[in-house]
């Protein structure tokens, strides 16, 4: 293939002659050692990815044992007092720990580098630090759940979280160093964007993942030290009463409320556009077709980042809002479904006239665009005021976020994980079982989420531990769904990790793409690039023939 | 000489000093929503209390945060100095200029500690504590005013250490003759620091002393 006119040419430009190759990231050093102390960043994607696996591990084991509690009306395996701890537990490990970090935390650290055609991100001592800064907070999140846990939910409203005889301090302090990690990453990223581009790589020749984990990283610097302050604020207060929100010291509850869905809002999309980015690649890769434009993915990116500044008022419909504020905050939300659907339709129609290989990654894409368009029309319907009165705090809201932040984060990531796997590894993993559990992955999802929002349309609430038994057979319906959900994803790990032994060799590009991170070896080479590549093309350019794309990125 | 400190994944140290420089604008910007939340506390609290806020507001003493004022605006000067010189190469001239603001900014802390243990003898404490001469609880608002005081000043003190440390380190690097015209990025970097800890002063001192 081209590989071989290109490695013809090299002796040319490489001082060290023919032969010299060098090895791979994952055989350049073997020792533990050489793990630990890495500045790599493809080596701090994978100590992010082995961790963000172990926590979605973690949190779907705590929820299999909410869903298997809610079984029966009654008490089926917990107590009421364990099962309040087990939603917290359940929301703070998959909303901190994995998903917020999983994809800018293990695939953005892993491609950006190489999509911008540098040898490393800008920092690399900070991006070590920041893995080992999410570690820690890791550790005092785990280490909170073993002393005493906590019951306030993963928002921690006040008063009651300034009250629960639970660890809730810890906690807090747990998710104040989380945003640290989170701000070194995001900080790393913007800065690499602006400085490391290689020469010839405009911001419009960009892949589009890149134009995502910038808006990304914007929202989070710019969110997160709001959360950082209010759950201190809520910290000091369990512990020493500072009473910030403490109506007896003239505090007012509502106003938490306001800091923390400042962030927390903004947070949704610190999950989805990391997920956007995925699939802009995904679609363009595996239909061989150019974006159906462009820069509509990648400036409504930009548009949700903004707009979803403004829309934290539509999860307090009922907290006491006048209605102008309600209709105000109703609107700007819906802004969010304009910029969404400026995607799904740009996605699709970029599938349009393209040469559709349905691999793995593909396949995600459609429950993806399923999921996601069903999850945002839910989310125009709970955006309205007087539907919203309805629902509110309901399992509908639990059906809503789930299918649009969950559906949307855990499909893309398991897309990128089948997308960039030969990359990371240089191996193929096994198509057919790929796609198998892919679809087991979707029906369990399905079965796990649709009955809750007719259950929440019935009216029963969300966090509770009993209800009545007219719920039940619903109730029965999610548990199912959730156990064959939990299935399907450890096929999908077993299928992936036989593949890292037992797989065929890939190549250095096996989809045919022409996106820059697939110019190099995979896996790549310690440096990213035999020397420095020159872009003179777009991410895109589906109408050259691949050796002719290759050569539009030489050598310098 | 460039290129020992020249980071492989940078091509030219122009290019790795704009990377220093655009991070440590990003960092400053991440800071101030830091303190943004704490600010929209403030004027949520100062709408629904009218009256009752400013009176915890009384018992600061406007000479003293005048002072303070004036101290820091000073500082910011000094540090000016200080990049003007390591800029011209006088790194002598530069330390010695990083080493009179972190000296301003221990004054600023021994004022700052003066008024607090002011209120400490006055009873004007955050929250539960907080209590009048006869022993009755004041008003809510009067608390919260108190509370959101000793929080806002108390994080604001808590970057003035940090900003000290960071003069302190780059004194000692021009001291040393790290720091020179040819590389200055990390002066200038702690200088913006010191600049943002100063401009949320700017912001406290109306906020907490001049307006009634």
């Amino acid at each position: 293939m081209s590989e071989a006119t290109i490695d013809a040419d090299l002796p040319a430009v490489d001082p060290r002659g023919a032969g010299a190759e060098e090895p791979d990231y994952l055989r350049a050093e073997t020792s533990v050692r050489s793990w630990l102390l890495t500045k790599d960043h493809k080596r701090i994607a994978i100590m992010f990815y082995a961790s963000v696996i172990v926590f979605l591990m973690l949190g779907g084991l705590f929820a299999l044992i909410l869903r298997t509690e809610l079984l029966t009306p009654e008490k089926t395996i917990i107590d009421a007092n364990t099962y309040n701890q087990m939603f917290t537990l359940h929301g703070v490990t998959m909303v901190w720990l994995f998903m917020i970090p999983a994809i800018p935390g293990a695939f953005g650290n892993f491609v950006l580098p190489l999509m911008l055609g540098a040898k490393d991100l800008a920092f690399p001592r900070i991006n070590l630090a920041s893995y080992y800064v999410y570690a820690l907070s890791a550790i005092i999140m785990l280490t909170a759940m073993l002393a005493g846990g906590a019951d306030t939910g993963w928002t921690f409203y006040v008063p009651y979280s300034s009250t629960s005889p639970t660890a809730v301090s810890w906690m807090g302090v747990g998710i104040f160093v989380n945003g640290v990690s989170s701000i070194m990453t995001a900080l790393n990223f913007i800065v690499t964007t602006h400085t490391l581009r290689a020469k010839g790589l405009s911001w419009h020749r960009m892949p589009l993942f890149i134009w995502s984990i910038y808006g990304t990283s914007v929202i989070i610097l710019f969110a997160t030290p709001v959360l950082g302050m209010s759950l201190t604020l809520v910290a000091l207060d369990h512990s020493f009463g500072l009473g910030i929100f403490d109506p007896r010291y003239g505090g007012d509850p509502v106003l938490f409320q306001h800091l923390f869905w400042f962030y927390s809002h903004p947070a949704v999309y610190i999950m989805m556009l990391p997920a956007f980015g995925v699939i802009s690649e995904v679609v363009c890769s595996f239909s061989h077709n150019p974006p159906a434009s462009y820069r509509a993915i990648a400036y409504s990116s930009l548009g949700i980042a903004f707009v979803g500044f403004f829309t934290w008022g539509h999860h307090m419909f009922v907290a006491g809002m006048s209605e102008f504020d309600a209709g105000i905050f109703g609107a700007l939300s819906m802004f969010v479904a304009i910029f969404s659907a400026i995607k799904v339709f740009t996605w699709v129609a970029t599938l349009r006239g393209g040469s559709i290989s349905f691999a793995t990654p593909m396949l995600y894409f459609l429950w993806f665009l399923f999921l996601f368009v069903f999850g945002g029309m839910t989310g125009v319907a709970v955006a309205t005021q007087s539907l919203d009165v309805h629902w509110h705090d309901t399992y509908f809201v639990v059906a809503h976020f789930h299918f649009i932040m969950v559906g949307g984060t855990l499909t893309s990531f398991l897309a990128a994980a089948h997308y960039w796997f030969p990359k990371m590894f240089g191996k193929l993993y096994d198509e057919r079982v790929g796609l198998l559990t892919s679809v087991a992955v979707f029906i369990g999802f399905v079965f796990t989420f649709l009955p809750q929002f007719l259950l929440g349309n019935a009216g029963m609430p969300r966090r509770y531990y009993s209800y009545p038994e007219q719920y039940q057979w619903l109730n029965v319906l999610s548990t199912g769904g959730a156990w064959l959900l939990g299935a399907g994803l450890l096929l999908t790990l077993a299928n992936l990790v036989i593949a890292l032994k037992w797989g065929r060799q890939a190549g250095p590009n096996p989809w045919g793409s022409r996106s820059f991170e697939w110019i190099t070896a995979s896996p790549p080479s310690k440096h990213n690039f035999e020397s420095t590549p020159l872009v003179e093309r777009s991410a895109y350019e589906y109408d050259l023939p691949e050796e002719v794309a290759r050569a539009r990125v030489p050598a310098r | 000489m460039h290129a020992s400190r020249l980071a492989e994944q940078f091509e030219t140290i122009e290019k790795q000093e704009h990377a220093a420089r655009l991070a440590m604008w990003v960092f400053l910007g991440s800071e101030t929503l830091l303190f943004g939340a704490l600010f929209a506390l403030y004027g949520a609290y100062r709408v629904m209390y009218e009256g009752e806020f400013v009176e915890s507001l009384h018992h600061n003493d406007v000479l003293l945060g005048t002072t303070n004022t004036v101290i820091l605006i000073t500082s910011s000067f000094t540090v000016a100095l200080a990049i003007h010189f390591v800029r011209a190469s006088r790194s002598g001239l530069a330390a010695l200029m990083l080493g009179v603001s972190t000296l301003f900014g221990a004054a600023f802390l021994v004022v700052k500690f003066t008024e607090y243990a002011a209120h400490v003898r006055e009873g004007v404490l955050p929250a539960g504590m907080y209590s009048l001469a006869a022993g009755q609880q004041p008003p809510g608002g009067a608390i919260i005013g108190a509370t959101l005081y000793w929080l806002m000043t108390g994080l604001h003190a808590l970057h003035v250490v940090a900003g000290m440390i960071l003069l302190a380190v780059v004194g000692i690097g021009c001291a040393r003759k790290v720091y020179s015209a040819e590389r200055y990025v990390a002066v200038e970097n702690a200088g913006l620091y010191w600049h943002l800890v100063d401009l949320v002063w700017i912001f406290l001192w109306p906020l907490f002393y001049l307006t009634d």
